[in-house]
Order: structure tokens, then sequence, then C-alpha cells
């Protein structure tokens, strides 16, 4: 693929072009609004870098069919929307547990149910995070522009081959459908995954490094036989019910995530040195939110922007480190406030939210009204 | 029987996770027994194989098997063969799963693995019955019988599972039974040979969920109800239609030789400019 200095495109175009730069070589998916251009734009594409485009029977299969592909050693994504991120839960927390790289793509359009298929939405914030049963953290990225689609793509398959876990890239269906006139770096890093540093037969999938170093996944075929299973298990992969066991391999899920915070996390500050408000947005509502931080400032008003473009894990510590300096935390979302909620967690009773969940987008003079009446 | 016991050695991962799951008299363990032989006699090394499974009594089989093991989803094992497959189709897959994985939940990922005709060998086993969760009816639990969900009897018709993938597009259809164990490696063996979807539906007696309730006896009893109802294909043929009672066909149901999926993807590869394979 050419890469070319500037070019016109669609969110889910570049999200797809991403993928193929980091290396992605099986995609499969199920149609659905507003996500589809990527499954077209990859059947068209991948079949000329010899990759391997499939279009299952649904979104179940689908989420099936990238972790068999990732297991073969191959760079696999899925693209949905809403009802179909539902489908995929029950494979996304197989991969979670299981501990196999790949990449969920979740273009995120109205609900609940069929909801608003083609109108824009904030709702699977939540979803994203605490979708599948049990317990497992997630990493979950959110573009607010055509550019992110591209370099966040790529950044999900480096943090998923790096920490050995799925990945979702959560658009939303104005990012996803927005086009804009980017310029795509020269310059991209792509990590792939690594070589096992022991022999088959010391090799132990599961194991739990000194340092918290995360074992390399082998391709299956390349002489290292063992046995991957969505059941909670032991070092070498086979099921225990040992309590010691089941401890050590449920809280190493949690720590390989947690104890990377500082590599995981990305967060971008705008104006917020000296801002008595902060306003906490992330995919395109952000760039609503920046515009009203641009009319705050004209008048006179110190509001600054926080922006999560990692989700999750929750920019928990940066929020708190600005809520000592902020009064107020305003935070817009296209959906009731599943946000709201996490900031509320870290500044109890100082935050307010601004919600819209009828299709449109959330307008800069929306985000000014929140702000002018919370007379500092 | 001193060779057989070597070869199941070879295979088997004894120090891991032995004892096994299955019940005494569970039929699972011979048909994990063909599957090891039709392997040997295939030639395939250990790393060339992938065995997938299900969940359920037989999605337990890949735990105790010493290949590339993957122990799937309820009735999406198919779906992960699918991805394995296109992502390195140099590895021979192996997909295990019971009858209620297979065609209940797992129906919709059946049909249309038929229907693409991609690469892989499905062992079905089946039990008439849901066994791991205790004794529920399944899609082929015959009509009439109890089961710990229809205690007045089952009321759905059961399907034909060799009869359904074959109306869907599988390449190979074979069905064999635990009585007809060594029918089965070779069904199994020709299976695995195979260039597109086969299907091997093993039927295999569970005498604890689906026998006690239903009256048919010691797992023997259900071993040797097998033997007297199973037919040849030709002689099958043969019965009038209308009289055929409880007897079924075994042996190889459908031969076809059609391009499977990968072929046909390479001309795709072709058309688009690109190169692979």
């Amino acid at each position: 693929m050419k890469r070319h200095k500037d070019l016109l495109l669609h969110g889910n175009e570049a999200c797809a072009m991403g993928a193929l730069a980091a290396g992605m070589r099986l995609f499969a998916g199920y149609p659905i609004t507003p996500s589809t251009e990527i499954a077209e734009f990859l059947s068209v594409e991948l079949p000329k870098v010899g990759g391997t485009f499939i279009q299952m029977e649904d979104e179940i299969s689908s989420m099936g069919a990238i972790i068999g592909a990732s297991l073969a050693g191959v760079k696999s994504m899925t693209a949905t929307s809403g009802p179909g991120f539902s489908l995929m839960q029950e494979n996304l927390g197989f991969a979670a547990m299981a501990e196999i790289p790949c990449v969920l793509v979740n273009v995120m359009r109205g609900g609940p149910s069929t909801g608003m298929p083609t109108r824009p939405s904030q709702g699977d914030v939540m979803q994203s995070r605490w979708g599948t049963h049990g317990a497992h953290p997630i990493i979950v990225l959110s573009p607010q522009s055509v550019l992110e689609c591209y370099t966040l793509t790529i950044h999900a398959f480096n943090l998923a081959e790096k920490y050995r876990s799925p990945v979702i890239m959560l658009m939303d269906g104005i990012v996803g459908h927005m086009w804009e006139n980017v310029q795509l770096p020269e310059k991209i890093e792509v990590i792939d995954r690594p070589e096992p540093s022991v022999p088959p037969d010391w090799y132990n999938p599961y194991d739990n490094l000194p340092g918290g170093e995360i074992v390399p996944l082998v391709p299956f075929g390349e002489g290292y036989r063992y046995h991957v299973t969505g059941m909670v298990h032991d070092k070498s992969g086979y099921p225990t019910l040992i309590h010691e066991e089941v401890e050590q391999c449920l809280d190493k899920l949690i720590y390989k995530i947690k104890n990377n915070l500082h590599d995981i996390i990305r967060i971008e500050e705008y104006m917020l040195e000296d801002a008595d408000i902060c306003i906490v947005a992330h995919g395109s509502v952000a760039r609503s939110a920046r515009e009203a931080v641009n009319i705050a400032r004209n008048e006179g008003l110190k509001v600054g922007l926080l922006r999560p473009i990692t989700l999750w894990p929750f920019p928990r510590f940066h929020l708190e480190n600005i809520s000592k300096k902020v009064k107020l935390f305003v935070v817009p979302e296209m959906n009731y406030g599943q946000v709201y909620g996490e900031v509320l967690k870290s500044c109890p009773k100082r935050a307010v939210r601004v919600t819209r969940v009828d299709g449109e987008l959330v307008t800069p003079a929306q985000i000014m009204e929140k702000i002018e009446g919370a007379a500092l | 029987m001193i060779h057989t016991s070597e070869t199941m050695y070879k295979y088997l991962r004894p120090d891991k996770k032995f004892p096994h799951v299955w019940c005494a008299g569970c039929g699972i363990g011979i048909v994990m027994g063909a599957l090891v032989r039709a392997i040997e006699r295939t030639g395939f090394t250990k790393d060339e194989i992938v065995l997938v499974s299900g969940i359920g009594c037989s999605g337990r089989m890949s735990t105790y098997l010493d290949f590339n093991t993957l122990h799937t989803t309820h009735g999406r094992a198919l779906s992960f063969a699918t991805g394995i497959k296109l992502a390195n189709p140099e590895l021979n897959i192996i997909v295990v799963m019971g009858d209620g994985d297979a065609t209940a939940i797992g129906g919709n990922h059946l049909i249309h693995t038929c229907r693409r005709n991609i690469d892989l060998t499905a062992l079905i086993i089946n039990n008439n019955i849901y066994g791991m969760t205790g004794g529920q009816y399944s899609p082929t639990t015959p009509m009439e019988c109890k089961a710990s969900t229809a205690q007045y009897g089952t009321i759905e018709k059961p399907f034909d599972i060799c009869k359904l993938v074959e109306a869907c597009g599988a390449s190979f259809v074979a069905r064999s039974t635990t009585y007809h164990a060594k029918m089965l490696d070779a069904m199994l063996s020709r299976a695995i040979d195979k260039k597109g979807f086969s299907v091997v539906e093993a039927l295999s007696q569970c005498p604890v969920q689906y026998g006690r309730r239903n009256k048919k006896g010691s797992a023997v009893d259900m071993m040797m109800w097998y033997k007297d109802n199973s037919l040849s294909n030709p002689a099958f043929k043969k019965i009038p239609p209308g009289e055929v009672g409880e007897q079924f066909p075994v042996g190889i149901l459908v031969d076809l030789d059609e391009p499977d999926y990968l072929e046909r993807y390479s001309q795709i590869v072709k058309k688009a400019g690109g190169d692979r394979l």
C-alpha cells in the first residue's frame, strides 16, 4: 500500500488502513451500520496483500475466527456496532481469559437494541468495559479524528501484542463516518509478536514471570504444543480448580494491565494549566468540547479540556491530579452519562453532565450553556 | 492390543489432566481412541494437527490429547477453527463437538461451514443428550424420549445430522458408531485426508443421562442396539420409504470433489493482484 501525503479519508477507511499498516492480515466480520465500510474496504485491500477477508455468518463467529487466526500467528481484527458488539461479548471474554491478542472495532450507534442504526452515539462506553461476564480488564481506545482512526488502530494492535489482550477501538458514528483531509505519518511503530525465549518443553503459555513479563504467545504449529481454554487454567493452560492457581490466573489478567497503566493510558490536555473548569470528553464530542474551550476563553472564562484517548483503563489518576486544581468538571457525552459516572467516582459532587441521546452531536453551544450556568 | 495401547499412550497427555471426566460406560473414550488411530494412520505429526473442541462432555477431549489444542466456547468451535485454517492453511484441523454443541447452539456455524466448504474435519459425537449439564434433551434426542427437561417426553422432531450437513454442502459425510470402532477410525482418516469440509458423525452411548432415563440398558446394550440397527448405505437405500424404522445407515454417505474455500479464495487473491499460498 502506497502512503500518500495528503488524503481525503473517511474515519472507517482510515481505521482499516491503520490495521493494514499494523500488519493485520485477517479480517472476519458481519455487515452492520455504521461500521460496514471497514469490511468493504478490507474485502478489496486484504487480498492484494495476500491477507484474508471473510464475511462470517454472524458477529459471534467473526470474533471466534479472529481469535483462531491470532492463535495461528496472524494479526486479526473484526468491526461491528452495538447489537453486533453485544453478540461478540462471549468470545471477547474468551480472548481476555485466554490472553489472545486481537482488535475489535466498535463504531457506536444509537441504542439500546436496534436503536438508531444511522445515528451516532457513545452508548457503549460501559459495555466495552463490563460487557462480558466475570471480571477482567480491557484496553479501549477512543479516536476523535480521521487521523486518529489510523494512528490509534496501529496503537491498538501494538497494545494487543504487547499485553496479549483484546483491544477495542471504540469509535462513535461521527468519527467513523467523518471525512477529513489527513496526512498519514511517514513513520509508524509496529510491534510484532515476540519469539519465545524457551524451548517447547519449558514453555508455559500462562506462566507468571518475575517482574510481570508477559509470555509470548507461540503460534499453533511451531512445535510448542499447548492447551488453550476459556476455563480458569494453570500456568500450562490446563483447567484448574485449585484455589491458588485460580487466583493466580485471574489476578494475572488484572495486574498485567494495572502494572502498566503509565504505558497504556494516553490522554490529551488542552488549556488546563490555569483552568477553573475542566471539560472531560472523548471521541467526536471532544471536538465540540475543544471549541467550547476556545469560546469560553474568549469570554474570559478559565476552561480547559481533558480528553481520555485511552478510555479503559480509565485515566483516574490524571483526573484526580486535575481535580486538585479545578473547581468543576463538565462531562459532555452522547449517552446518559457513562464517563460522567467515572468522573464522579474521583471527584464526587463536583461534576455536571451534558447528555445527548437523540442521535445528534453535542454542540459547543450546549457545553457553553452548562459552563455559563455553573456561575463560578 | 499392546500396539493399540502404545499408540494411545503416544498421543495422550498422561501426566497432565487425568483421570478424565467421562462416566463409566461413556462412548467418548472409544471415539477418542478411533480418532487417535485415524491420526496415526494419516501420518501427520502432532505439531501439524490442531484439535479444536466446543463445550460439553466431548469438548473435554482436547485437554487429553497432545496436539495444538483449543477448547473454545459453546457451539463456536467451527468459528475458531475457520480462523486458524485461513491464517495457516498448512495446519490440519479437527473439530470435536457434541450433538447439542454442533447442532443447537452451534447450528448456524455448522451449516455455514458446510456451505463454505472450508478444509476442516468435524467429528460430531452424538449421544442424543446434553450429558454434562445433567441430561437435558438435545436436537438429536428422539421423539417421545425422557430427559431432565422433558419429563413427559420430547415433542420435537430430531435432526438427522448427516442429512443436515449433506444438504448444506459438506464435501464428505460419514457415520459410524462406538460399536463400529474400527470403521469409525477408517471414516476419520478418510475425513482428515479429504480436502474440503468433512463431517463424521459418531453415535455414542450415554448410559448415565440418556440410557438410564429411557430404559436403554447398559452401555453394552446400547452398543448392541447400534449393531442391530445399522446398515450399510446401499442396504439402507433398498428399504422402501415408509418402512424405515429405527434403522440408520453407516459408512460413507457423501464424498464429493469440489474446490474448497481456500482454493476459491486464491482465485480472489489472483484477481486482486495479490500474492499468497
